[in-house]
C-alpha cells in the first residue's frame, strides 16, 4: 500500500521534472552571461588561471565562508553527538569490550603488506595534499580537495601503525586548535580588507605572477586556511568516530 | 524529447532512485547513503546546465585566455555541494550511531517512539 502511494508520487514528480526540463536551454547551449564574463576576465584580473577557484575564493568568497562554517558546525555536531557522557564513562570498559566484537574474537594483527603500503602512502599523500592546496589558483584543486587528501595521511598511519602513533601525530588538542584557528583566519582575512578601507573579503594581498605558486593574492591564502580547516576537520571527525576503538587499542597496547 | 535533454533526464532518474531508496529504506545507514545518492543528482544537473558545446574546462593554465570554456559558476556551486554532502553524511551517521546506542537497532520501524 505504502509502496503504491510512493510509486504514484514518484510518477507525478517525474512528470513535473520532465515538464520543467522543457523550459531549460538544451544541453550544450549555456546562455550566459555570468560564466562567460568571468571566463573572459578572471584569469587576467586575478592572476588565477583556475576560474573555478577564483569564483569560490574571490567573486563568491562570502558564500565559501558560509560553506566553511557548515563544515565547521557539522564536525562540531558530530563530535557533540559522539562524545562520552559521564555515566557512559563508568561502564565504558566492559561496554567497549563487549559491544562491537564477539568474545574471544580478537582482531587480527596488522599485516606486513598493510604496514609497508601505509608507510609508502603517508609521504605521498602529504606531499600531494600540500601540492593541491598550494596550487588551487593555477590548476584544478584547492583547499577543499587538498585538505581531504591531507586528512588521509593520519588515516594511513592509523591503519598501518598503532593507535599510540596516531595519537602522537594527531593529538586532539592540536587538531581542534588548528581547525578553529583556520576557520577564524578566513574571517580575519575578510575583516583585514574592511580595516584597510575596502569591502569584506576584498583582495588585500599582492596578486603576484600568473601560473606561479602563491599568486592570485587572497585566493592563495584563503585556500591555505580552508585546506588546514578541512584537513583538521576531517581528522577530528574520524577520531570522534573511532574514539572507542582507539581507547581500547591504547589500553591493549599499554598492557 | 530531444537528446539535448538526456543529461537532465539522468539527473531526474538519479534523484528518483535516491528518493525511492530513502522512502523504502529499512536501515538507517542505508537511508543515509540513499540521501547521498539523491544529492548527487544535483551535480549532474548543475554541470549539465553549464555545459557549452565545444567548451573546455575553465582552467587557463598554459592555454590562450580567450579559449571557449564552460560556465565556472556552476562548477564552483558543485564543489560547495560535494563538501556539504560529505559533512551532512558524517553528521547523519553520527545520529545513526546515537540511535543505535539508545535503541539497539537501526531499523527505523523498530525504533521506540519519541518521548517528550
Amino acid at each position: 500500500m505504502r509502496t503504491a502511494l510512493l510509486a504514484i508520487g514518484c510518477a507525478g514528480l517525474l512528470a513535473l521534472f520532465l515538464w520543467g526540463m522543457t523550459g531549460l536551454p538544451p544541453f550544450g547551449s549555456y546562455p550566459g552571461p555570468y560564466g562567460d564574463l568571468l571566463n573572459s576576465f578572471a584569469a587576467s584580473e586575478r592572476k588565477a588561471t583556475d576560474v573555478v577557484s577564483a569564483v569560490n575564493f574571490d567573486y563568491r568568497a562570502f558564500d565559501t565562508l558560509g560553506e566553511e562554517f557548515i563544515l565547521f558546525v557539522s564536525v562540531a555536531g558530530a563530535a557533540l553527538l559522539l562524545r562520552k557522557i559521564d555515566e557512559e564513562k563508568k561502564d565504558s570498559k566492559e561496554d567497549s569490550e563487549s559491544e562491537d566484537r564477539e568474545p574471544g574474537r580478537a582482531p587480527p594483527p596488522t599485516s606486513d603488506a598493510t604496514r609497508a603500503f601505509g608507510v609508502a602512502l603517508v609521504g605521498l599523500t602529504v606531499v600531494f595534499g600540500l601540492y593541491m592546496i598550494s596550487h588551487g589558483q593555477t590548476t584544478p584543486g584547492g583547499g577543499f580537495q587538498g585538505g581531504v587528501i591531507l586528512a588521509t595521511a593520519p588515516l594511513s598511519v592509523y591503519l598501518s601503525a598503532d593507535a599510540r602513533t596516531f595519537q602522537r601525530i594527531a593529538p586532539r588538542g592540536l587538531v581542534e586548535g588548528a581547525e578553529s584557528l583556520a576557520a577564524a583566519a578566513y574571517v580575519l582575512f575578510g575583516l583585514a580588507a574592511v580595516v584597510l578601507g575596502g569591502e569584506f573579503l576584498r583582495n588585500v594581498t599582492p596578486l603576484g605572477e600568473e601560473e606561479k605558486m602563491g599568486s592570485s593574492g587572497n585566493i592563495f591564502w584563503l585556500n591555505l586556511a580552508v585546506g588546514i580547516e578541512v584537513a583538521s576537520g576531517f581528522v577530528l571527525l574520524r577520531s570522534v568516530f573511532i574514539e572507542e576503538t582507539l581507547q581500547r587499542r591504547l589500553r591493549e597496547e599499554s598492557k | 524529447m530531444s537528446p539535448g535533454f538526456l543529461p537532465y533526464a539522468v539527473a531526474a532518474f538519479v534523484f528518483l532512485c535516491g528518493l525511492w531508496g530513502a522512502a523504502t529504506s529499512r536501515h538507517l545507514v542505508h537511508l543515509v547513503i540513499c540521501i547521498g545518492v539523491l544529492q548527487t543528482s544535483t551535480y549532474v544537473l548543475l554541470l549539465a546546465i553549464g555545459q557549452k558545446a565545444g567548451g573546455v574546462a575553465p582552467v587557463y593554465y598554459g592555454v590562450p585566455h580567450d579559449l571557449l570554456a564552460v560556465d565556472p559558476v556552476v562548477q564552483a556551486l558543485m564543489l560547495t555541494d560535494v563538501v556539504v554532502e560529505a559533512t551532512v553524511v558524517a553528521l547523519l551517521l553520527a545520529l545513526a550511531v546515537q540511535a543505535h546506542k539508545h535503541a539497539g537497532t537501526l531499523d527505523p520501524d523498530a525504533l521506540p517512539r519519541l518521548k517528550g
